[in-house]
């Protein structure tokens, strides 16, 4: 088991051809990700090739794609004036699962595909995020595949590359992942910590949960209330941004410290009340998932 | 990205929004004879990206002309929260029977635009949220339908009595509305919006955010940003695809990633250092970047040495590397570089360091503490 992917996750890649996109389908590709479709506008009928001469059919639409392949998931790797009408797209089109890794999304656009995919009945990941990967099974996005391994710790973050960082000194320890989840710094997100929360609280695979949050916004302090009244599993928590001059943008949108909510001394304190085990930094984390286990 | 009260005040102004006239003025002369135009009774409004105007003196009423001109004298180059005062807004003083507060924000946790409006306006909203949360009316929006005017009404009936004052400021909030979103703002407030003895419903002061994500679609508002209050390290760094801001320590950092550079400046901390900057990279990176992130980083004389805590995702280590090599040959560092560096392409961006002459760890905990060695090493010769 694992949350959200495994091994039987066929994969669309829309924005096959571009720089990122088709970098990271190879990648994809090689962990053993299913990929079995492509989207690019104007170059339906034509063949993306993969690592080993693998020929992965492109399509001009989602609807076209999942009709021709049955892909369950789609991820997006297309630049951020395209990329709502991508994901609402994408949605629309029949997959039950969307992953948005584009940056620089409009928030108000934001506004309108949350409503859109919600509507549709799709879970949505992202935008702005690295993706998810369930080691050994499949990887969507562009989490580095080597840095994981197989095991009983479910990870979810609001970060990118400091889910990378986690992650890699889990496996080192020899602490193995059912899922890692990147939800995304944007201030708005289809999957949020506690969708994450609920879904390893109800996967017999993963024993132990890290959450690693940033400042800005309430979302750490709403999953701590969460886990404290729904989650036997027990958390290891890390909150990056502690010592962050306030109201000063730190590159997220989302991390922004507006008067007094979202600060990483609130957000520690919530994880406390709630008995997540505060790593005071990210090399702390092993020691305390260890103790968990 | 921030705009001047003015510069939303004219945007306000096209959607139809009542804002009494006003001008800027960059000099005591302009200002005063600025006021007199505007009869002598005016108020002088400092224009910086900063709260609290009123408080820190940068809001004055003049009687006469020569008043303002001493109000601007005082008020044009003193510093609000760090921030020069370079230009004042110069309007006719207006009589006002009572006080609201209007706006629009983005809101994380409806995922909605929201409005809130208040009785209480003309102070600080946050205080009211805190002392008197009842105060506030607050409504999502569907985003898809917009604010109806149904709704736009209903707020209008929290704020006023009077059919006609309700109609006009139910018009004010849908034209807010549009203004918000068709200049792609995170957040648009009217805060006085006020009633005069006549009776009528007018803005008399305006701000708005934009997303910076929206300004490729919005040439004419990104054309607003005033760069001159800020550090020039800053606008460089915005200019070559960079988030930078500057610090007060001296160990420069370059990271991939908010999430791990906040966390990397939290580590130099936890280990007795102190980084001089925030600076992402972001994803994507091309070699460039690297170069124009050690440019900026190697201008400010108090870094005594340069950390790179780089973990390659849909950035590549070799873009990253290649950089490094590259600077190396184009700028002068002058301070010992010390590089961290896994993931994506981790193989070839050690060989390309290797080969340049350059050491590389894997270990994120490794590298910040080598980085607080050397800079206490090299502070005590500085």
């Amino acid at each position: 088991m694992a949350i959200f992917i495994d091994e039987s996750t066929t994969v669309v890649v829309q924005g096959i051809t571009g720089r990122d996109g088709s970098f990271h389908a190879r990648q994809m590709m090689e962990y053993g990700t299913r990929v079995v479709a492509g989207v690019t506008p104007g170059k339906g009928g034509q063949f993306f090739e993969g690592p080993g001469g693998v020929e992965v059919p492109i399509f001009d639409t989602v609807e076209a794609a999942i009709a021709g392949t049955g892909a369950d998931t789609s991820v997006i790797y297309v630049p951020p004036a395209f990329a709502a009408d991508a994901i609402m797209e994408a949605a629309a089109g029949g997959t039950r699962f969307v992953v948005a890794i584009t940056e620089g999304i409009p928030v108000l656009d934001m506004t309108r595909v949350h409503a859109f995919v919600r509507d549709c009945g799709v879970r949505l990941l992202g935008p702005n995020c690295p993706g998810l990967l369930s080691p050994g099974k499949s990887k969507v996005g562009i989490l580095p595949g080597q840095i994981a391994t197989p095991g009983p710790v479910g990870l979810v973050s609001r970060s990118g590359t400091l889910t990378y960082e986690v992650v890699y000194q889990l496996t080192r320890a020899g602490l193995g992942q059912s899922t890692c989840v990147g939800i995304g710094g944007d201030p708005i997100n289809g999957t949020s910590f506690i969708d994450c929360l609920e879904a390893f609280e109800a996967d017999p695979e993963t024993r132990a949960v890290v959450m690693i949050g940033e400042i800005g916004g309430t979302d750490e302090q709403e999953a701590a209330a969460f886990a404290r009244a729904n989650m036997s599993k027990r958390i290891v928590g890390f909150i990056a941004g502690q010592t962050a001059p306030p109201g000063r943008r730190m590159g997220h949108a989302g991390a922004i410290i507006s008067g007094s909510a979202g600060t990483a001394a609130e957000k520690i304190e919530a994880f406390e009340r709630a008995s997540i085990e505060v790593a005071r930094k990210p090399s702390d984390v092993v020691g305390l998932v260890r103790k968990l286990l | 990205m921030n705009i001047h009260e003015y510069q939303a005040r004219d945007i306000l102004r096209r959607y139809g929004v009542p804002v009494p006239p006003g001008e800027i003025a960059r000099s005591a002369d302009q200002a005063e004879s600025l006021a007199a135009g505007f009869g002598g009774h005016v108020v002088i409004k400092a224009q910086v990206h900063a709260g609290g105007r009123g408080k820190a003196g940068g809001v004055k009423l003049a009687r006469s002309s020569a008043e303002a001109r001493e109000h601007a004298s005082r008020i044009l180059g003193m510093t609000i929260k760090g921030l020069t005062v370079e230009q004042v807004l110069i309007a006719p003083a207006e009589d006002i029977a009572s006080e609201a507060y209007v706006g629009v924000i983005v809101d994380r946790a409806s995922k909605r635009p929201v409005f809130m409006v208040s009785r209480e306006g003309g102070v600080d909203i946050e205080e009211v949220a805190a002392r008197n949360p009842e105060a506030i009316r607050k409504l999502a929006i569907d985003p898809r339908y917009g604010l109806l005017p149904f709704q736009a009404y209903t707020l209008a009936t929290a704020l006023y009595d009077g059919i006609d004052q309700q109609r006009a400021c139910a018009r004010i909030l849908q034209q807010l509305y549009r203004a918000f979103v068709e200049s792609g703002a995170s957040l648009a407030e009217i805060n006085p919006l006020v009633t005069t003895p006549a009776g009528e419903v007018k803005a008399l002061d305006a701000k708005m955010n934009i997303d910076d994500n929206e300004l490729f679609r919005h040439a004419g508002i990104a054309a607003l940003r005033d760069t001159s209050s800020e550090p020039v390290a800053e606008t460089t760094a915005r200019d070559a695809g960079l988030t930078f801001i500057k610090l007060e320590g001296n160990i420069g950092a370059v990271v991939n990633g908010a999430g791990l550079a906040m966390a990397t400046m939290d580590l130099i901390k936890f280990y007795g250092g102190e980084p001089a900057n925030f600076l992402d990279i972001g994803g994507s990176s091309n070699p460039e970047k690297v170069v124009n992130a050690l440019r900026i980083i190697t201008s400010d004389p108090a870094v005594r040495v340069i950390c790179f805590n780089i973990f390659g995702g849909i950035t590549r280590c070799d873009d990253v590397a290649n950089g490094i090599v590259e600077a190396t040959k184009r700028i002068e560092i002058g301070v010992p570089l010390v590089i961290r560096l896994t993931g994506t392409n981790e193989e070839a961006a050690l060989q390309i360091l290797g080969k340049a002459g350059f050491g590389a760890t894997t270990s994120m905990d490794e590298v910040v503490q080598k980085a607080v060695e050397l800079a206490a090493a090299a502070g005590g010769e500085a």
